[in-house]
């Protein structure tokens, strides 16, 4: 009876520890993901306002003087409504298109941020009279938000209301493109060798550390190295997409050695065997039979390897890529900057028109992250194991 | 015997590390005839057997002494290329291991690096020819598109044999071809064998005595990684001339 009771508290016990583990697992798990939620909506929140912008309709002459001076082209209470950014672009359009000249148009005009601000409702600098005369606007339909396709076909501009990211994006695929052509070629034969053909002695052993130690350095050594050699030493232009490909490529490598390591030696030994049972040699087993089956790991590691280069921001702040970019690089020696960035560099301004920007910045990293990671799962379901 | 020899091991040492896995082996292989491998787990049949067409060199730390000949020809001489020994002396692992691809791929594969056939009709005449020596033809005429691993096991032995025989090798190796098969495959193998020999030398390891009696001509004894006895297949079976050959036929350890 003694002995029934002891067990009975004993069962007892474990269904109470079992409950509270599952309990504060369970805890952990909602935390983690009210953190993200709260991230997420706090971003969209914040950004989604930026895929819309203000535009005014106006009129505007063209002459001799506002070519001169193109603040002219519009009435003065406009003037301080319209983007300058625009208006500066105004000697460039009649050159464009000689007709304008001695004509007066009614446009759709970019207006300035404050204007733009106080039509999302936020907090703006506008005067009371510059308020009332927007509303004024307003009321005639002179005034209205549309999708903001300048987000997407402008460089950075020190105008909120001008600024996008295509030369941030273009950068980034610049970047991109140069980081995979260095690192994959460089890394998949590497882990080829070492995996398949290096002998077993104490030299590959330290090779195979010192890659396993890579992998757990701090981004912004990686920076600093490819500034030491690929800037002072090579020449390389700072500031360059090429500069920021190269250092982040030393970065993605000891990733894409490691993963495609762990892909190849999932391939079984049997198969191994039987190639080379049938007479095939060494570099046809990998070529024929190991590099095909370990072909989707060796992607998805690519593929991870370069959303993390993506996002990456410390090494190439080193070599010079946080730079001020209007228009957007139009080869790999050009200075240029990248996604992230951007992103740090709107976050820093002291203007209220860039904190939206900033977010939508965000947005568009994290949604081709997303898409990159998953095009990484799809790849890797399907293509399971086929032995 | 009346036979050519087509494969010998001369003075055989092996050793893995410093284990000496083979001491002194040797050994005749008649040309056309079937010998049979006995003898207790982990007394080095694998080993002996791998030492043929040389798939112990991707095993690390291996040291071979003494001579093994195809013809009178050291396999270890520079003059033969290994994948050319491969070629000549084909493999059946204990597993079935089949290419993760089509049955057609798993024929097709050796001819093609060997550079056997040059045009795609007589690839397809080759597969289909040696799918019928493995008597696996009838079963997989229709799908030879579909994935070799989809097939049961002993028909995926069977497609192994028949990728072995794609090569038209001399010599066939085979390391318990039937142990992960139920006893029709296995019976479907053993008639295989039997057929062969019309054409090849083959050395075939086995744990299984009837086995060994039914389809061999010539039977060996290892124990401990020496030889301790060969001879004709009948002979070892019903007269041994060794204690231990007895015991071990008869089932008194091993
Ligand atoms: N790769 C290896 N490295 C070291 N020792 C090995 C290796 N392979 C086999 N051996 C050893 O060599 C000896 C012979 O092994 P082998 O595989 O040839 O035996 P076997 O007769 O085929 O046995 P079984 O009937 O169980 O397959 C065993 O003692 C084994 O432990
Ligand atoms: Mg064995």
């Amino acid at each position: 009876m003694d002995k029934e009771t002891r067990r009975l508290k004993r069962i007892k016990r474990r269904y109470r520890g079992e409950i509270t583990f599952r309990v504060l697992s369970v805890s952990a798990i909602v935390l983690a993901a009210s953190f993200l939620v709260f991230f997420l909506t706090d971003i969209i929140r914040t950004g989604y306002t930026a895929f819309e912008q203000t535009v005014i309709q106006t009129e505007l002459t063209y002459d001799a003087d506002t070519v001169e001076i193109p603040q002219l082209a519009v009435s003065e209470e406009m003037g301080e409504l319209v983007s300058r950014g625009f208006l500066r672009l105004i000697p460039q359009q009649v050159e464009e298109n000689p007709k304008l000249m001695n004509t007066t148009q009614t446009q759709w005009v970019l207006a300035e941020a404050e204007v733009d601000q106080y039509m999302k409702g936020k907090p703006n600098k506008l005067s009371e009279e510059e308020t009332a005369f927007v509303d004024n606007l307003k009321k005639e339909g002179k005034v209205k938000l549309v999708f903001n396709k300048w987000f997407f076909t402008n460089g950075d501009s020190k105008l909120p209301e001008m600024a996008g990211l295509l030369s941030a994006v273009i950068g980034t695929v610049y970047v991109l493109i140069l980081t995979m052509m260095f690192s994959v070629p460089i890394g998949v034969m590497t882990a080829i060798y070492l995996e398949e053909f290096a002998p077993d002695n104490w030299f590959t052993r330290i090779i195979e550390v010192n890659i396993n130690n890579l992998a757990a350095i701090p981004s912004i050594i990686f920076g600093l190295l490819g500034l030491a050699i690929f800037i002072n030493l090579f020449g390389v232009p700072r500031s360059s997409a090429l500069a920021g490909g190269l250092t982040l490529s030393l970065m993605s490598l000891p990733v894409i050695i490691i993963s495609t390591r762990a892909a190849l030696s999932s391939v079984p030994d049997t198969i191994r065997q039987a190639a080379q049972g049938v007479g095939a040699s060494p570099w046809q087993v990998v070529w024929h039979h190991i590099l095909p089956l370990s072909l989707p790991g060796i992607m998805t590691g690519t593929i991870i390897s370069m959303a993390h280069a993506i996002g990456e921001t410390a090494p190439l702040l080193i070599v010079g890529m946080l730079a001020y970019i209007p228009t957007a690089p139009s080869g790999v020696t050009q200075a240029a900057t990248v996604l992230p960035a951007q992103i740090y560099t709107w976050s820093g301004d002291s203007l209220r028109a860039y904190t939206e920007r900033t977010a939508l910045g965000i947005i568009v990293l994290l949604s081709v992250l997303l898409l990159l990671n998953a095009v990484a799962v799809i790849l890797r379901n399907k293509y399971e194991r086929k032995w | 015997m009346e036979n050519n020899i087509k494969m010998k091991s001369d003075n055989l040492n092996f050793y893995y590390g410093n284990f000496k896995a083979l001491k002194d082996i040797n050994l005749t292989f008649p040309e056309r005839k079937v010998t049979a491998l006995i003898g207790p787990s982990g007394c080095g049949k694998s080993t002996y057997l791998r030492c043929f067409n040389r798939m112990n060199d991707l095993i690390k730390g291996i040291r071979v002494e003494g001579g093994i000949y195809l013809d009178d020809q050291e396999i270890h001489d520079s003059k033969l290329d290994v994948v050319e020994l491969r070629r000549r002396v084909g493999m059946v692992f204990q597993k079935p291991n089949p290419f993760p691809k089509t049955i057609y791929e798993n024929i097709a594969y050796a001819p093609r690096i060997h550079g056997l056939v040059s045009k795609g009709s007589e690839m397809d005449d080759l597969v289909e020819d040696s799918l019928k020596k493995a008597g696996l033809w009838e079963e997989v005429k229709d799908r030879l598109k579909s994935q070799a691993t989809a097939l049961s096991g002993g028909q995926q032995q069977r497609l192994c044999i028949a990728r072995a025989l794609a090569m038209e090798p001399e010599v066939l190796l085979m390391d318990e071809p039937a142990s992960a098969l139920d006893p029709i495959a296995t019976q479907k193998i053993e008639e295989l064998i039997y057929e062969l020999k019309e054409r090849l030398t083959v050395i075939i390891v086995t744990h299984n005595m009837q086995q060994a009696a039914r389809v061999s001509d010539y039977t060996a004894f290892f124990y401990m990684g020496e030889l301790i006895e060969v001879g004709d297949t009948s002979t070892i079976f019903t007269n041994p001339t060794v204690k231990k050959t007895e015991d071990y036929i008869t089932g008194r350890f091993g």
